[in-house]
This record gives structure tokens, sequence and C-alpha cells, in this order.
């Protein structure tokens, strides 16, 4: 340790909180002219917290099954009632959906229907809420080798939950649908008109410019549109519902509140990406 | 130099001693960086992307009161990259609150300390709210676009009430633990 006298070292303490806060100033205009320093510095920062997350996951989701199964205890036979109701219903659907696939079958054999590319994907387990203030993300982790892009699409067993916007070594981060950058061109099922779908950082993001002359209904099915290469269509975004004062939000299918697993599909698609994150990832454009 | 505030009989400085005083000395640091490495962990909680920077808050507020000396500016400065990183936040934003929050913490310390802890939740109060609107003035500036107060405000209320447990069980710690005395 250096020895300075009394006076030298009170001015030193003095003037270390103003020459500290210029420097966070400094890390500001940083942050803001090279935005691929910052994604660089926390997803290194992510990578290195990933393992100790989801090591740490694995008890917490032990514990909170053990509270999930005292619930469903407590729950089961207004549960168990509401299920039966629910299965005559599916049951009726069932015999529907056994026709349809059958006259289906036939149409696609009569027609020399070519079937769809499998896409590859891999799914991952979400280990940390990587959102802010301003932000509705989450961190998924991946096994080292696997090659992921910025731009895959994030599904849960329901539905879209989101986009790779930034990729790290062992981990990925995926911007949910309900941040408030997110927009995502969707077709509205039943009237077959395009609509935008805007995060608002709420529970349900909102639905926007619907053409003139249609209007969304109450419980619509809203799926992606495939319009600008973002996302490929015909994926379950959720369905319209209607709040006070008539504007129409759309109620995700996915899950967003909880994440265990998430699927990230490879459609090859890398639409619409910040520039920023474009050239984070050392790509080109078109790719 | 060490300036000897308490003169008198006292044990002789094994290495042991030593490391016990450097292990309860940078408790009030290592304990801030830990609770917001926790706040950021997959918990799922209601309000959690909220819970780290009023976390930070609030730490730094109650240790640069009541023992500065382990709360160093340049260990602000890094506890507000951490949240900044931890949060994704825009870069240097947090650490101009934290240091901010230091400097106001540490220039009141001597009429605060000795204050009831009401007026002292009012300070907290006080900066917190200042806080919540310079992340939003900052955020809004950097990302070049008027964001919506509603989510600052939330933080406001979340950080101002998350103070008084926290103080609670800080002040236990800083008589217990982070008491470098009892080394």
């Amino acid at each position: 340790m250096i020895r300075l006298s009394i006076p030298m070292r009170e001015a030193l303490e003095k003037l270390s909180l103003p020459f500290l806060m210029a420097a966070a100033i400094g890390l500001m205009l940083a942050g803001r002219i090279d935005s691929g320093l910052a994604d660089r510095a926390r997803m290194a920062l992510a990578d290195a917290l990933t393992p100790i997350y989801s090591g740490l996951s694995r008890p917490y989701a032990r514990m909170t099954e053990a509270f999930g199964r005292l619930q469903y205890l407590w729950d089961l036979a207004s549960e168990n009632a509401e299920l039966r109701a629910e299965n005559a219903e599916l049951r009726r659907w069932q015999s529907v959906a056994l026709a349809l696939e059958a006259e289906n079958a036939r149409l696609k054999s009569e027609l020399h229907w070519v079937p769809d590319p499998a896409v590859p994907f891999v799914t991952a387990r979400a280990v940390a809420d990587a959102g802010g203030l301003y932000d509705r993300a989450v961190l998924v982790a991946l096994a080292p080798g696997i090659a992921m892009h910025v731009g895959e699409i994030a599904l849960d067993a329901h539905g879209l939950v989101g986009r790779v916007t930034e990729v790290g070594a062992e981990s990925a981060r995926v911007l949910l649908i309900t941040d408030l950058n997110s927009r995502i061109p969707v077709r509205l099922v039943a009237s077959d008109a395009r609509a935008i779908v805007a995060g608002t950082n709420g529970p349900d993001p909102e639905l926007l410019y619907w053409p003139p002359g249609t209007t969304p209904a109450e419980g619509e099915q809203v799926v992606t549109s495939g319009i600008a290469g973002a996302f490929p269509p015909g994926l379950p975004v959720g369905a319209v519902h209607y709040v006070r004062g008539g504007v129409p939000e759309v109620v995700p299918a996915a899950e967003l509140g909880q994440f265990g697993v998430l699927r990230l599909f490879d459609y090859g698609l890398h639409g619409i990406i910040s520039p920023e994150s474009t050239e984070a990832e050392g790509r080109g454009h078109g790719s | 130099m060490e300036v000897d505030r308490t003169p008198g009989i006292r044990p002789r400085p094994s290495l042991w001693r030593q490391m016990d005083a450097l292990g309860r000395q940078s408790f009030p640091t290592l304990g801030t960086a830990a609770g917001m490495l926790l706040a950021a962990a997959p918990l799922g909680l209601p309000g959690q992307a909220e819970l780290l920077p009023g976390f930070a808050l609030a730490s730094v507020f109650f240790w640069s009161l009541f023992r500065p000396a382990a709360m160093p500016p340049a260990v602000v400065f890094a506890l507000g990259v951490l949240a900044d990183l931890l949060g994704f936040a825009p870069l240097g934003v947090r650490v101009l609150i934290l240091l901010l929050t230091y400097g106001i913490a540490v220039g009141w310390r001597r009429r605060l300390a000795s204050q009831p802890f009401l007026l002292v939740w009012l300070l907290f109060m006080a900066v917190a709210a200042g806080a919540a609107f310079l992340e939003w003035a900052c955020d809004s500036l950097l990302l070049l676009q008027p964001l919506p107060l509603a989510p600052a405000i939330f933080e406001f209320v979340l950080t101002a009430g998350l103070y008084p447990p926290l103080a609670a069980l800080l002040t236990r710690a800083h008589r217990g633990i982070a008491a470098w005395e009892r080394a």
C-alpha cells in the first residue's frame, strides 16, 4: 500500500467520486457508440452464470413441484369435474378431427402434395429472466457446441414465445413477443386479415393495424403471417381478447409467465434483425 | 496509515483474525453482489426485473450510510456495472445512479445516522424516486424514444417497500457478521 499524507488521501478520496461518475457517463456513451461491446460483455457474464443458474434451477423446480402437488391435491375434486366436462367435449372433437384427418390424407394423395420440409430445432431450458425494466426476455442454456443463430424462433408447447436476439457460447437470449420492441406480422385466422402484434411489456401484447372494414372478433385465433421474413407463416401466436375501451389485445398461446423448456427452430430466417446484432454476429445481410 | 480510533489492549493480529476481519469487511460488497445474482436467478417471481435494481439501490444506500468504509466508490462502480449487465439495461445508467446514491448517503451520514428509522426511510424514498426518474430519463435518452413511465413508478414503489425489511436484515448484519470490530 502506498503511504500518502492525510491531506493528500483526503483530496484523492474527494476526487474519486466525481471521477467515477464521469467514467459512468463515459460508459453510457461507449455503450451507445458500440452496442456490440455491451452485448458481448452481457453474453460473457450470462455464459459464466448459466451453469450456476442451471444448477440452481433444479432444486428450485423440485421445490415448486412439491408446492404444486399440494395445490393439486387441494383442487382435485373440482378439477376432476372440469376435466370430465372437457373430456366429453374433446371426444366430440376427436371424431371430427379423425374425419378431417382422413379427408386431408385423401386430398393430399390426390393432389400429390409436397410435404413441408422438417425444420431442425434444439430444445433448451430457460434458465434466467433476462429482462430488465424495459425488456421482456429470457436466457436459455445451450450445450456447448450447439450452433445457434440470431433470428431463430422460440416456441413452447402451445405457441410462439419469441426470437433469439443474442447468442453466447453457452447461452442465448430470447426476446419475448410481449417486449416493447416486438412487432410481429400476423394473420387473423377467421377473417384472413393481416395485422401486427405489438408488445407493450405487459402480459398481453396489442393488436394493431388491421385493415379497415374488418373487425377482429373476440377469441379469434392469431397466427404469424410470414410477411417480412422474420417469422415463418402459420405459427400460433394467441387469441384476440377485448379489454376495456375496445382495444383488442392478443392473449399469447404460449405460457409466457413460466418457462421450463423452449424449442428453438432454425427456419433459416434472418429477416429483420437490428444492425447491431447482425454486426455482433459477424454475419452479412441476406444470409 | 490507519488511525487508531480505539486505543487499548486487543488480541494479537493472527492470520485467522486477519482473515476474519477481511471477511467481515467484504461482507457488504459480497453480500450485495450475491443478492443481485440471486435476484437475476430464474425464480419466476412477479416483479423480479424490478427487484434487481431496487435491491442494489437499497443495499448500496444502507452500507454507504452506516458503513461507508466497506462500500468504497470503486466497488459501487463495479456493482453498478454488474447491475447493468445482469439487468440487460443500457450500460452505465445504474452505475451513475448508484454513485449518486453513494454520494448522497455519505454526504448526509453525519446528520442522518443518528436519526430515527422513519426519517432515513423518507430520505431513501426520495433517493429511490430520483433514481427511478433518472433511470427512465437516461434510458429514454439512450434508446432515443420516450419510454412509458409506469415501470419506473412501479420500480420506485417496489424499492421503497423493499427498504424496511432489507434494512432490518442488514442492521443485524451490520452489528453481527459485518462488524469487524468484533473480529
